[in-house]
C-alpha cells in the first residue's frame, strides 16, 4: 500500500515504521469510509420519500454503531500506545553515542543552510556573532584551536551510508524546518534554541533539504543538497572541503 | 391555515413599517440593535469576505499552476510592489496565503456561522424577542466591521499585506513589514467582536428562552451555538493578550517572542532579547485549536436542523449528540499542542498530547454516526439544503479521518506542514463548514426574506461545487502523502522530489476556478430571490422548531405572541399522530389547529 500511497522511497532505518503507521492509519481510514459510504448510499435510496412516504418515528434500534465506535476508539488506541508513542520515544530519547555517529552543527538563515562539521579532531570550533562576516556567516572563531579543521559547507550536507548522524540545529533569524522526505525526518529550528535530531541515512544517492517552515520570501527556494555516500567518498569529499576553506 | 398566516404577516409587515419610520433608516438598517437585521449584516459581510478571499486563493492557483507567468487579466493591476510585469514576486505570494487564510477563519465563515446563522436563528428558535444585549450585539458587529476594514487596508500600506501565515510565528513576524501590525491591530478589533458575541449569545441561551423550553428541547442548533460561544469566550482572551503582546514586541520594542543573539541579514538584530518563539504558537494555538470547533460545530447545529426536517423523524441519539457537542468543547481545550509536535517536544508531552487528540476523535465519530444514522427510516425529501447537509456527511468524514495520521506525533513527521495538512483541515471547513453554511443559507432565506431561493438554480450551485470542490482538496493528500510542503510560493518547483506531482497544481487550480464559475448561480439566485422568489408563509419546510411559528420575516419582537413549548424540537411522524409533524409551540391536543404566528 505504501506504493499505492505514493510515499517516497525510504532511505533511513526508522522509515518502514513511520510508513507502516501511515498506511495502518490509511486502511483503518479507507475500511471506514467505504463502510460508512456503502450504508449511507444504500440509505438514501431506500428511505427516499417515494419509497418510503412516512418516516418512522424511533429509526435504528440496534446497538451496532455503539460497538463500531469502541472499535475505533480500541484501533485508536492500539496504533497511540502500540506504534506511535514507542516510535516517538525512539525518535527523541534514543540517541546513538556521538562517537559512533557523524555530528553535523546545521545553522539556519533566511535562506540557506550551512553544516558545520568538526573535522577529525571532532571537536567544533566556537562560534559567536561577533564573528559573522559576509565570507564567515556562521561566526565561525578561527582563532580557537577547535576550529583550525572545522568545515562549513553551505547548501550541501554529506553523510556516510549506514552511520547514525546526529545533527544539531540552529537558526540566526527566524523558525525554520530541516525535512528530508525520504529519510522520514523533519524538525523545526527554533531560535534560541539548539535541537538535536539524528536517523540513520541506509541507501546511497542524493536528496535534498526542504525548509518546512515558512521563513519569508525565500522559503520556497531554502534547500540544501544531501549527499548520502560511502565512508571512504565522505572523508574524501570532507578533505576537499577543508583544503577549499583554507 | 394559510389565510390565517397571510393576515397575520400582513399585520406585522404594517407594524414593521411603522418601526421603520420611528426609528429611521440609518437606525433600522446601519446602526440596528434588531437581531436579525445585526444577523444578515453579519452573514452578508461574511459572504463577501468568503468571496473575496476565495479570490485571493484563485490568484495563488495561478502561481502555483503556472509558477512565475503573466498573471492572466488583472496581473497589470496589481503593480510593481506585488507582480512586475504581472509576475507574482514571492513575497506578495506570501502576503496572500497569509490573509486567505485570516479572512476566511476570522472574517468569512466565523462571522457567517456564529454572527450570521447565531445572531439570526438562535433568538428565534429560543422564542425570544432579541438578544439579552441588543446594544452589545450592535458593537460586535461593528468591532468585527472595523477589523475587517483595517485587514483591508493593510493591502496598500508599504510592504503589503501581513506575510508571515495566519498563525503569524515570531520573529518572522516581528521582524515582518508594517501589514503585520495591522493585522494585529485588526486582530484585536476581532476578537474583541468575537468577546462580545459569545457573552451575548450565552446569556441570551440561558436567560431568554421560551416558557416550556427547557435545556434538552432545545434544538442541536441551539447547542451548538452555545457550546461555541464558550469556545470563544475562553479561548480567544489568550490570543488577545498574545496579540498585544506580539504588537509591543513590533513597536514599543519589547522582546516577549524574541530571544538573544538574532542575525538578520549579517547583522545582529537590537532588541532586548530574552524570549521565547514557542510561548506565541503556544498562545496561538491554545485559541486557533477550540477555533477550529468554532468553525464547525454550527456546521454541524446546521446539517442537524436540516437533516431532521428532511428525513421527517427526529435526529438519532439527540442526548448524545449534546454530550458529544460539550464534550467535543471541552476537550478541544486540551489538544492545542498537537500542532507543534516538530518544535522538539519530548515523549512526556507528545503522549499526553497524542493521546488527548486521539479521545478528541470519538466524540466526531460519535456525532457523525449519529446523523447517518438519523437517516435511516426516514422518510427522505432532496430538498437543496438538504443535499448540502448531506454532502457535509462525507466531507467531513475524509476531513476527520484526514486528521487521525496527523494526530500521531510519528507519522506527522512526514506529514507535517505537507498539502496533506491543507487537504485534511480544507476538507473539515470548505467542503465541510462551508457546503453546511451554503445549505444553511437556503434553509432560512425564507425565514430572512419570506422567499424562497431558486431550485434549479440551487441544484446547479450544489453539483457544480460538490464535484469542483473535490477536484480541488482530494489532490492535495496525493501531493501531501508524497511530502510536498504547503506554503511555496511556486508551487514545489524548486524542489525534484515533488516533480511527479506537479501535475495536480494545474488540476487544482482549474477545479478551483470551476469551483468560482459554480457561485456564479448562487449569487445571482441570493439577489433574485430577494425581490422575485417564491412567496411563502410562515412555515415553508413544514418544520418543528421556533423560528417557524413566527412570520416570515419576522417582526421585531419575532412573535406576536409570546410562544410557548410543549415538546422536543424534532416531534415529525409522532405515533399515534396522523399529522406529519407537530411543532413546538403548538398546544397539545390541538395538532389540527395553525401554529399561533
Amino acid at each position: 500500500m505504501g506504493d499505492w500511497l505514493g510515499l517516497p522511497v525510504q532511505a533511513s532505518a526508522h522509515a518502514g515504521e513511520i510508513d507502516q503507521m501511515i498506511i495502518l492509519i490509511h486502511y483503518l481510514m479507507f475500511i471506514l469510509f467505504i463502510g460508512w459510504g456503502i450504508y449511507f448510499v444504500w440509505v438514501l435510496i431506500r428511505f427516499r420519500a417515494s419509497a418510503n412516504p412516512r418516516a418512522d418515528y424511533t429509526g435504528v434500534t440496534s446497538h451496532t454503531s455503539s460497538y463500531l465506535e469502541i472499535a475505533v476508539a480500541a484501533i485508536e488506541a492500539v496504533l497511540l500506545i502500540g506504534f506511535a508513542i514507542p516510535a516517538w520515544a525512539n525518535r527523541v530519547n534514543e540517541f546513538p553515542p556521538e562517537d559512533e555517529s557523524t555530528v553535523v552543527h546545521m545553522i539556519a538563515r533566511q535562506f540557506e543552510w550551512h553544516a558545520h562539521y568538526p573535522g577529525a579532531d571532532g571537536r567544533f570550533g566556537r562560534r559567536d556573532i561577533s564573528h559573522i562576516t559576509p565570507t564567515n556567516v556562521v561566526g565561525l572563531d578561527r582563532s580557537d584551536p577547535a576550529a583550525a579543521d572545522d568545515v562549513v559547507s553551505i547548501n550541501r550536507m554529506n553523510l556516510p551510508v549506514d552511520k547514525p548522524a546526529i545533527l544539531y540545529l540552529s537558526t540566526q533569524d527566524v523558525i525554520h524546518s530541516l525535512g528530508i522526505a525520504e529519510m522520514r525526518v523533519k524538525q523545526d529550528v527554533i531560535p534560541g534554541m539548539e535541537i538535536p535530531m539524528w536517523f540513520i541515512p541506509t541507501r546511497a544517492g542524493d536528496y535534498q533539504i526542504n525548509c518546512s517552515q515558512l521563513c519569508g520570501l525565500g522559503h520556497y527556494r531554502m534547500k540544501a543538497e544531501v549527499t548520502i555516500q560511502s565512508q571512504a567518498e565522505f572523508d574524501a569529499w570532507l578533505a576537499e572541503e577543508l583544503a577549499l576553506s583554507q | 391555515m394559510t389565510t390565517t398566516e397571510q393576515a397575520a404577516h400582513a399585520e406585522h409587515g404594517h407594524e414593521h413599517a411603522h418601526a421603520h419610520e420611528d426609528l429611521g433608516f440609518l437606525q433600522t438598517y446601519v446602526f440596528s440593535v434588531d437581531h436579525k437585521v445585526i444577523g444578515i449584516q453579519y452573514a452578508v459581510t461574511g459572504l463577501l469576505f468568503l468571496l473575496f478571499g476565495f479570490g485571493l486563493m484563485m490568484v495563488m492557483r495561478w502561481q502555483l499552476a503556472y509558477p512565475f507567468q503573466p498573471i492572466p487579466i488583472i496581473g497589470g493591476l496589481l503593480g510593481d510592489t506585488r507582480a512586475p510585469g504581472g509576475i507574482m514576486l514571492p513575497e506578495f505570494y506570501n502576503q496572500l496565503g497569509a490573509m486567505h487564510g485570516t479572512i476566511m477563519v476570522f472574517l468569512g465563515v466565523v462571522p457567517l456561522a456564529v454572527g450570521g446563522f447565531g445572531n439570526f436563528v438562535l433568538p428565534l428558535q429560543i422564542g425570544a424577542p432579541d438578544m439579552a444585549f441588543p446594544k452589545l450585539n450592535m458593537a460586535s458587529y461593528w468591532s468585527f466591521f472595523l477589523g475587517g476594514v483595517v485587514m483591508l487596508a493593510s493591502f496598500v500600506v508599504p510592504g503589503g499585506a501581513a506575510n508571515s501565515g495566519w498563525t503569524s510565528y515570531a520573529p518572522l513576524s516581528v521582524i515582518a513589514t508594517t501589514g503585520q501590525t495591522m493585522w494585529l491591530v485588526g486582530m484585536i478589533f476581532l476578537i474583541t467582536s468575537s468577546l462580545l458575541g459569545s457573552v451575548n449569545f450565552i446569556v441570551t441561551t440561558v436567560q431568554l428562552r421560551a416558557p416550556g423550553l427547557s435545556f434538552f428541547r432545545l434544538p442541536f442548533f441551539v447547542w451548538a451555538q452555545l457550546v461555541t460561544s464558550f469556545l470563544l469566550l475562553l479561548a480567544f482572551p489568550p490570543l488577545e493578550a498574545a496579540g498585544v503582546l506580539q504588537l509591543m514586541d513590533r513597536v514599543a520594542g519589547t522582546s516577549f517572542f524574541m530571544p538573544s543573539g538574532l542575525v538578520v541579514g549579517d547583522a545582529a538584530l537590537e532588541i532586548s532579547g530574552g524570549g521565547s518563539p514557542l510561548l506565541w504558537q503556544h498562545l496561538f494555538w491554545f485559541l486557533a485549536h477550540p477555533e477550529v470547533y468554532v468553525l464547525i460545530l454550527p456546521a454541524m447545529g446546521i446539517v442537524g436542523e436540516i437533516l431532521a426536517n428532511n428525513t421527517r423523524k427526529p435526529i438519532w441519539g439527540y442526548r448524545v449528540l449534546v454530550a458529544s457537542v460539550i464534550f467535543l468543547g471541552f476537550m478541544s481545550f486540551v489538544v492545542w499542542a498537537h500542532h507543534m509536535f516538530m518544535t522538539g517536544m519530548g515523549t512526556t508531552m507528545s503522549s499526553f498530547f497524542q493521546t488527548t487528540t486521539m479521545i478528541i476523535s470519538i466524540p466526531s465519530v460519535v456525532i457523525l454516526s449519529a446523523f447517518l444514522l438519523s437517516l435511516y427510516g426516514g422518510s427522505i425529501r432532496y430538498t437543496v439544503p438538504m443535499l448540502f447537509a448531506l454532502a457535509f456527511l462525507p466531507m467531513f468524514a475524509i476531513g476527520g479521518l484526514t486528521g487521525l495520521p496527523l494526530g500521531l506525533a510519528a507519522p506527522d513527521i512526514h506529514l507535517h506542514d505537507t498539502y496533506y495538512v491543507i487537504g485534511h483541515f480544507h476538507y473539515v471547513v470548505a467542503p465541510g463548514t462551508v457546503l453546511a453554511l451554503l445549505g444553511g443559507i437556503y434553509y432560512w432565506f425564507p425565514k430572512a426574506t419570506g422567499r424562497k431561493m431558486n431550485d434549479l438554480l440551487g441544484r446547479i450551485h450544489f453539483w457544480g461545487s460538490f464535484v469542483t470542490i473535490n477536484i480541488v482538496f482530494f489532490p492535495m493528500l496525493i501531493q501531501g502523502l508524497s511530502g510536498m510542503n504547503r506554503r511555496m510560493a511556486d508551487g514545489g518547483l524548486e524542489y525534484t522530489m515533488n516533480q511527479d506531482v506537479l501535475v495536480w497544481n494545474t488540476v487544482i487550480s482549474w477545479g478551483a476556478w470551476g469551483l468560482a464559475l459554480f457561485q456564479l448561480p448562487f449569487i445571482f439566485n441570493f439577489f433574485w430571490s430577494i425581490k422575485k422568489g417564491e412567496e411563502v408563509g410562515a412555515n415553508p419546510w413544514n418544520a418543528t422548531t421556533l423560528e417557524w411559528s413566527a412570520p416570515s420575516p419576522p417582526p421585531h419582537g419575532n412573535f406576536t405572541t409570546p410562544p410557548s413549548v410543549h415538546r422536543g424540537p424534532y416531534e415529525y411522524n409522532v405515533p399515534g399522530v396522523e399529522a406529519d409533524f407537530v411543532m413546538q409551540a403548538e398546544a397539545d391536543g390541538s395538532q389540527a389547529e395553525p401554529a399561533k404566528a
